[in-house]
């Protein structure tokens, strides 16, 4: 396995976890936390929902973009090898 | 409802379905090997795959299931999005690479890549079998919920007609044609469901008092008194008689009031409801569909009827209150939509259903004024109830369920078997990058769709599914037709990948490998063919079973016994050196039979599949994965311990 690729996937794998964790543990402990208004009249049920989505698709390009140097080495050493 | 069809509809329809059966018998035509037929040559470019991702991913559970649930319970169907979306972070960052380089057709191939085991080919081989079949149910339900409106059929004749057209795409194609098909409708769905949120934002919100049909809702409030007396007036309703409850309505839950017309006789329901303290009661006009003992379909009373204007069900979905008491907003934008619906009050049905003396099958469909705020905090469907309850089984439920989706994409062989179509794990990481975007781009509009179709008032009461179809029929017919063949597509494609996933498993795991068949690789790919109709034959049987099941639900379950069964193999078999074979088959087994067991003896099974009484059930909470998946983990390692020290 590819160390740097995995490590960098590993600690973005946290990352999110803990982003995604934190809204499953409030929606059943707190659910009534969820109906609170933080943003521009949006309550927190929705930014947070969203925040998960758009969330993931950025880690995502940052893991790609982070793996891009990573990746090219890789092919090279499989067209050597 | 009574659904006819429309020119354009099936016009559209056939158009789609036709073009996209020849493109798959034109692609098909070179997939004559068993690396063409099961993985494309590994020459598929990664952003075609990634398209095709969102494609296998965003099924009939995600498109009609959770609109369906947005739209008739809120924010709730988004816990689905968030859930299903999350889970591809765990495939992006932990499996994707390794699942690339270790195999070569199947998921099984890479569990096994150090070991050469029959047992582990053997065990991964079913467990890739069963969750494909359990997968399988949902896609075909969600078919038969298509069909319906489009084509005007029973819903059984979706199921077969998928089936059949499914079973003709993966025994002439592969996956190469598969791959395509789903990149096509992958990319047409998410354009057409962002076209679709484009025209709910731009109609904005109206006050009304019915669906689209027409009808009006009546809501009186009388005085509590005024039911008792037999002067035939009960508010401002003239010439009516009060029915007592009894022959079986005294049993319902909510209380409900029959109304005779003195003239008519026609029999109208009612839901009362009074605040505490007061005497006057308020009657919200209620819709019952009857069924029978002799297997007559009553709708309000009266036969249904065949044609538009006979009785049926009305139409419902509607706001009844804006914000500073305004009767029409106009175009919103993508957050004045949310905060507009915050302040507002919406009418949301809800049913009860019943059996009454005469044995028929009552069920009462009854409005419900609801908040916006109440719509847009979760907590309000039965699934996802538990997290407001003092019940700490029921958060546990619902944490559960969240695990399961999050661990349960990458654990999903449909998926896994996509890492097998391109060249390297460079492209493997890239089309999952591409597939995560789209995929998350379509769960965004989600939340628009489902609101939108609950304002609509297009939705039918009796089924949840249809609500995004309706939706689209109500901007426009060709929008529908074509919103309809997209989704129909979408179930077609979703269901060949299953339905390869396990003929790959039959084939190459369990007859080639475990059973030892030398076989060359034309007979290979004959009996994959042949494994093909098979599973495509369960499948149908069982989408016509299922049919009244959100699929969404049913897919909550595959999610579960996914995870359960497969991803501890998955994971520790990149991060510790210490697995050995037999910790691998006793993980997968232990997780599959363990999490089934739990489902199958769960309150959610009783309820909806036994029609027995939920509480009788034997565990206490019916979503497993918080135990299971632990559980194949330990399992793992426990035996990889037991097994390595005997060595």
């Amino acid at each position: 396995m590819n160390p740097r690729s995995s490590r960098y996937g590993l600690i973005l794998f946290f990352v999110y976890l803990a982003f995604y964790g934190g809204f499953v543990v409030i929606n059943a402990f707190a659910p009534e936390s969820m109906e609170k208004p933080l943003l521009s009249g949006l309550n927190v049920a929705i930014v947070y929902g969203f925040g998960l989505i758009i969330g993931a698709v950025v880690l995502s390009a940052v893991y790609g973009v982070l793996c891009g140097d990573v990746s090219r080495s890789e092919n090279n050493e499989e067209k050597s090898a | 409802m009574i659904y006819e069809s429309s020119w354009q509809a099936v016009l559209i329809f056939f158009l789609f379905v036709g073009f996209t059966l020849g493109l798959s018998f034109w692609l098909g035509r070179k997939a004559k090997s068993s690396e063409g037929y099961f993985a494309a040559h590994g020459q598929i470019p990664w952003f075609v795959n990634g398209v095709a991702f969102a494609g296998d991913y965003l099924s009939a559970a995600s498109f009609l299931g959770i609109c369906g649930m947005i739209a008739f319970y809120g924010y709730d169907g988004f816990l689905y999005s968030i859930g299903y979306l999350a889970g591809w972070i765990v495939a992006l960052f932990v499996v994707a690479e390794p699942m690339k380089r270790l195999g070569r057709f199947t998921f099984a191939d890479a569990l096994d890549s150090q070991f050469n085991s029959r047992g582990i080919k053997l065990a991964a081989g079913i467990s890739t079998l069963v969750v494909s079949i359990f997968y399988l149910i949902p896609q075909m339900v969600g078919a038969g919920a298509l069909v319906t409106p489009l084509l005007g059929f029973d819903q059984w004749v979706g199921v077969v007609m998928v089936g059949s057209v499914v079973i003709l795409i993966v025994v002439t194609a592969g996956m190469v044609s598969t791959t395509w098909v789903q990149f096509l409708k992958g990319a047409l769905l998410v354009v057409f469901s962002a076209i679709l949120t484009w025209m709910i934002l731009d109609r904005g919100f109206k006050v009304a008092d019915g669906g689209v049909d027409g009808h009006h809702f009546q809501s009186i409030t009388v005085q509590a008194d005024d039911l008792s007396n037999d002067d035939g007036k009960v508010g401002e309703l003239n010439d009516v008689d009060v029915l007592p409850a009894a022959d079986g309505w005294e049993k319902a839950k909510e209380k409900f009031v029959r109304l005779k017309n003195r003239t008519t006789g026609d029999v109208s329901v009612w839901r009362s409801s009074s605040e505490e303290g007061s005497s006057t009661v308020t009657l919200s006009e209620a819709q019952t569909l009857t069924k029978t003992a002799d297997g007559k379909i009553l709708v309000n009373g009266k036969p249904k009827g065949k044609k538009k204007g006979e009785p049926e069900l009305h139409p419902v979905g509607y706001v009844t209150e804006l914000p500073d008491g305004k009767t029409e907003t106009g175009p919103l934008s993508t957050v004045e939509f949310f905060r507009t619906l915050q302040q507002s009050k919406v009418v949301l049905w809800r049913n009860e259903k019943f059996k009454t003396a005469d044995d028929s099958e009552v069920t009462v469909y009854f409005p419900k004024v609801t908040t916006g705020g109440q719509v847009l905090r979760p907590g309000e469907h039965p699934t996802f109830k538990g997290i407001r309850s003092e019940k700490f089984t029921d958060k546990i439920n619902f944490i559960s369920l969240m695990l399961a989706l999050f661990c349960g994409t990458a654990s999903l062989p449909h998926i896994l078997i996509r890492y097998y179509t391109v060249k390297d794990t460079s492209s493997a990481r890239k089309s999952t990058i591409v597939g995560i975007a789209s995929i998350g781009f379509f769960y965004v509009l989600t939340l628009y769709l489902g609101l939108g179709a609950m304002t609509s008032g297009e939705l039918d009461v009796s089924d949840e599914n249809m609500s995004a179809p309706l939706l689209a029929r109500g901007m426009n017919t060709w929008l529908f037709a074509a919103i309809s063949a997209i989704a129909f597509t979408t179930v077609l494609g979703t269901v060949s990948g299953l339905i390869l996933a396990a003929a790959g498993a039959v084939t190459h795991d369990l007859m080639s490998s475990v059973l030892n068949w030398k076989m060359t690789d034309t007979e290979k790919v004959r009996l994959a063919k042949i494994s093909s109709v098979f599973v495509g034959a369960i499948a149908i049987v069982l989408g016509i079973l299922f049919q009244k099941m959100n699929p969404t639900f049913l897919v909550g379950w595959a999610f579960s016994v996914a995870a359960s069964a497969n991803l501890p193999s998955l994971v520790m078999i990149l991060f510790w050196r210490g697995v050995t074979r037999q910790g691998i088959i006793a993980a997968i087994v232990v997780g599959m039979v363990s999490s089934m067991t739990w489902i199958l003896l769960s309150g959610e099974a009783y309820s909806k599949v036994y029609g027995l009484d939920a509480a009788a059930a034997i565990v206490p909470f019916s979503q497993p994965g918080i135990l299971t998946i632990p559980l194949g983990f330990v399992t793992l390692v426990v035996v990889s311990l037991m097994t390595s020290a005997k060595k």
